[in-house]
C-alpha cells in the first residue's frame, strides 16, 4: 500500500548470518491470560519456500499459535515476544488492528479447517476472491479483480471457473469450497501461508487433491508454509520439517525424516507409535500414550509431559531446555536413545 | 457360502429413498436414493467394517440395521426375526440385543444426567432392574473409576466420554454393537486406547462388531471383513487383507491409493503422487 507502516524496527535480516531473510521469525512467543500461560517460549523461523508442520493433539496450543501469528487472539488473551514477517516493518506482537489488517490476506494468509464458516454465505465466491485483491489494491478495479479471481479459481482446478465464480458457497461441495478458501489465501501471493487442519473435514480422495494444490500453490509463489495438523501421515506427506507441540511448548523439532524415524522426545515417540495402525505389541494391541491431554492450565510444572511419561524422574520437575543439535532440537531430560 | 451358523444380521436387496423438499406445486418432489440394492450377511462374532466417504449411504445403512429407520424396499433380519418395517413395539428384543455407539459422545450423552443414569438408561427402557453392582462392573469394564458414576458428561474428556457411551452400549448385554465412527473425533493417543478397548470388549463379551468409518487404516486394524460403500451401493466386500491388498473395484483402489500413511510418506511418496494415484485408479470418477 504505502510506507506509513514502518515501525520501530531493526533493519531486515539483521543478526542473521546467511543472506536469505526468513519469511517468518518467531522469538520467545508467550501467549496467555493474566494468570494462565497457554503458549510458552515458542521460537522458530520459516525460510521462503520452506514447508513446516506443526503437530500435536488438541489442547497443545497449535491453533492458538496460528491465531497469535495472525494477531487474532481473543481480547483477554495477550501475546509477548516477537513475530516478524519479511518486508513488514513492524512486529506482529503489539501491532495495531490497523497495521494487522494490511498484513492479513496479503503478506500472510490462512486456510481454516471449516470452509463453510470461512466463506461468506451471501456473496458469490468469485467476488470473495476479488474482494481480497481489491482490499489490498492488488488490482486496479472491480473488473480486473473479477478476471483475476476467475483465473485464481482455475488455478485451484475448480471445474468451470467462470460458472463457479458466480456460485454461492452452499452450491459447492466441501472440497470445492476449500479450494475457494485456498484461492482467496493465495490471491495476493503471501510470504507465509498458514493452514490449520485444512483437510480434516474432507474425504480422503478429496484430501489427496487438496494437499497437492496447497503444495503447488506455495511452490509457485515461494511462500513459506506452516501446516497445522494432528495427522502425522499428512504432515509427513506435505512438509520437510516438523515442530512437535505439547502443553503450549515445542518439545521437539527437526527434519521430518529424522524426527519421525528417530524421535528423541518420548511424546513424539508415543504419537508415532499410537498413530501406526500396523504396529501392535505382542498381544495384538495398538500402542498408546497413557492418560489424556490435560486441560489448559492443568499441565504439570517442569516438563509438561512428565505426568504421562514412563521415564519421568525427580529431575523432570525442572523445565528441560530445548537443546539444539544441528537441525534438530528436543526438550527432554531423558531423551529416547538414538539407535546405534 | 455354507456357514455352519445362521447369520446374525441378514440384509436382502435393501433400498432406501428419501424425498427431497417439494420445489413445485405441480411436480412430485424428487427422490434421493441413499441406499440402492444392498445385500449381505453378518456372522456371529464377525468384526464387520463398513467403509465409505461422506454421502456414500453408510450412515443410512446403519440406521436401517438398528431399525431406527426402515427400508423403502427389501428386508433386514436379525437372528432370524424380521426387523425391517416392524412397529417399535415389536422391536423391544432388538433394542436389547443390538446397541449403537455414536461418533460424537457429547451429542449422544444427555448433559443433565449423571453418568450412572446414562449407563443404566437402556436397562430402564427395557424395564430391567439396574443394580448398582452392574453399573460399577460396566465402569470397570471400560476403564473408568467407580466415582465416575456420580459425575456429569461435561466433566470428562472426549476419550472418557466415548468410554461412557461404550459402557451404556454394553449395559443390556447385547450380541451386536454398531460403532459409528467411534474414534473420528478423538486425538491420536486416545484413539488407540479406545480401539484397544473395543477389541478387548468384543473378545470378552463375544460381541459381533459392526464398525463404520471413513478411515480405511482404522477399519483394517479392527475388522476381519470390509464392505465398501459408494453412491449407496456396496461395491466390494471381502476379507480385510484381500480388500486392502488386492482391491478389485476401481473405487476401492481409489480409496486405498488416497490414504496417506507414515510409511509411504517417509518412503518419499509426495502429495502430487497421491493425487495422481487417486486419479489413475479411476479417472472417470474424479470430480474435476
Amino acid at each position: 500500500m504505502n510506507n506509513q507502516i514502518a515501525g520501530p524496527s531493526t533493519p531486515p535480516g539483521a543478526g542473521i548470518p546467511d543472506a536469505a531473510e526468513p519469511a517468518l521469525r518467531v522469538r520467545d512467543l508467550r501467549v496467555g491470560t493474566d494468570n494462565l500461560d497457554l503458549i510458552t517460549d515458542v521460537s522458530f523461523t520459516l525460510a521462503p519456500g520452506e514447508r513446516v508442520g506443526l503437530i500435536g493433539e488438541s489442547g497443545s496450543g497449535k491453533s492458538l499459535t496460528a491465531l497469535a501469528l495472525l494477531g487474532l487472539l481473543p481480547e483477554e488473551v495477550k501475546a509477548s515476544g516477537s513475530i516478524r514477517l519479511s518486508e513488514v516493518g513492524f512486529d506482529v506482537v503489539g501491532a495495531s488492528e490497523r497495521q494487522m489488517s494490511k498484513v492479513r490476506g496479503d503478506r500472510m494468509a490462512m486456510v481454516f479447517q471449516e470452509p463453510m464458516t470461512a466463506l461468506n454465505p451471501v456473496m458469490q465466491v468469485g467476488d470473495q476472491v476479488a474482494e481480497i485483491m481489491l482490499l489490498h489494491r492488488r488490482q486496479p478495479d472491480r473488473r480486473a479483480a473479477r478476471r483475476a479471481a476467475v483465473e485464481m479459481l482455475a488455478k485451484v482446478r475448480l471445474p468451470d471457473p467462470e460458472g463457479a465464480a458466480r456460485a454461492y458457497p452452499h452450491q459447492l461441495s466441501g472440497g470445492q469450497r476449500q479450494r475457494v478458501v485456498l484461492a482467496i489465501a493465495l490471491a495476493n501471493d503471501p510470504a507465509v501461508l498458514l493452514c490449520d487442519e485444512p483437510t480434516t473435514a474432507l474425504d480422503v480422495t478429496v484430501q489427496a487433491h487438496m494437499l497437492d494444490l496447497i503444495l503447488t500453490g506455495v511452490a509457485e509463489r515461494d511462500s513459506a508454509l506452516l501446516f497445522i495438523t494432528h495427522d502425522l501421515a499428512v504432515v509427513a506427506t506435505v512438509c520437510e520439517r516438523v515442530l512437535v507441540m505439547y502443553g503450549g511448548r515445542i518439545v521437539e523439532s527437526g527434519p521430518i525424516d529424522e524426527v519421525f524415524t528417530r524421535p528423541r522426545h518420548p511424546y513424539t515417540r508415543g504419537l508415532l507409535d499410537a498413530s501406526d495402525m500396523d504396529a501392535v505389541d505382542g498381544r495384538g494391541r495398538l500402542h498408546t500414550i497413557p492418560g489424556t491431554v490435560p486441560a489448559a492450565g492443568r499441565f504439570p510444572d517442569g516438563c509438561v509431559f512428565r505426568n504421562r511419561c514412563a521415564h519421568a524422574t525427580q529431575q523432570c520437575v525442572q523445565v528441560p531446555p530445548l537443546e539444539h543439535k544441528g537441525a534438530r532440537a528436543h526438550a527432554c531430560w531423558h531423551p529416547v536413545e538414538e539407535p546405534t | 457360502m455354507s456357514q455352519p451358523s445362521p447369520p446374525i444380521l441378514s440384509v436382502r436387496d435393501v433400498h432406501r429413498r428419501y424425498r427431497r423438499a417439494r420445489t413445485s406445486l405441480f411436480k412430485p418432489p424428487s427422490e434421493v436414493p441413499a441406499v440402492r440394492g444392498v445385500s449381505f450377511d453378518i456372522q456371529p462374532g464377525q468384526r464387520f467394517g463398513l467403509v465409505g466417504e461422506s454421502g456414500s449411504g453408510k450412515s443410512t445403512l446403519i440406521r436401517l440395521l438398528a431399525a431406527l429407520d426402515h427400508p423403502t424396499s427389501g428386508s433386514i433380519e436379525f437372528e432370524g426375526h424380521r426387523i425391517s418395517g416392524q412397529p417399535e413395539r415389536r422391536l423391544g428384543f432388538l433394542r436389547e440385543r443390538l446397541q449403537v455407539v455414536f461418533q460424537d459422545p457429547m451429542g449422544s450423552l444427555d448433559p443433565r444426567m449423571r453418568v450412572r443414569d446414562i449407563i443404566a438408561e437402556p436397562l430402564v427402557a427395557a424395564r430391567k432392574p439396574t443394580p448398582p453392582d452392574r453399573i460399577r462392573e460396566l465402569l470397570t469394564a471400560v476403564g473408568l473409576p467407580d466415582d465416575a458414576g456420580d459425575r456429569y458428561p461435561h466433566q470428562f474428556s472426549g476419550g472418557q466420554r466415548q468410554r461412557i457411551s461404550i459402557a451404556r452400549a454394553l449395559s443390556t448385554r447385547p450380541s451386536v454393537v454398531v460403532a459409528d465412527e467411534p474414534v473420528s473425533a478423538l486425538d491420536v493417543s486416545v484413539r488407540a486406547q479406545i480401539l484397544n478397548l473395543l477389541a478387548d470388549l468384543a473378545d470378552e463379551y463375544s460381541l459381533t462388531l459392526v464398525f463404520v468409518s471413513h478411515d480405511l487404516s482404522v477399519v483394517r486394524h479392527v475388522c476381519d471383513t470390509i464392505a465398501v460403500m459408494h453412491h449407496g451401493e456396496l461395491v466390494e466386500m471381502g476379507a480385510t487383507t484381500d480388500v486392502y491388498d488386492n482391491p478389485q473395484h476401481s473405487y476401492t483402489r481409489r480409496l486405498v491409493a488416497a490414504v496417506p500413511t507414515l510409511r509411504r510418506a517417509l518412503a518419499g511418496v509426495s502429495a502430487a503422487e497421491l493425487a495422481r494415484a487417486v486419479t489413475a485408479a479411476d479417472p472417470e470418477e474424479d470430480e474435476q
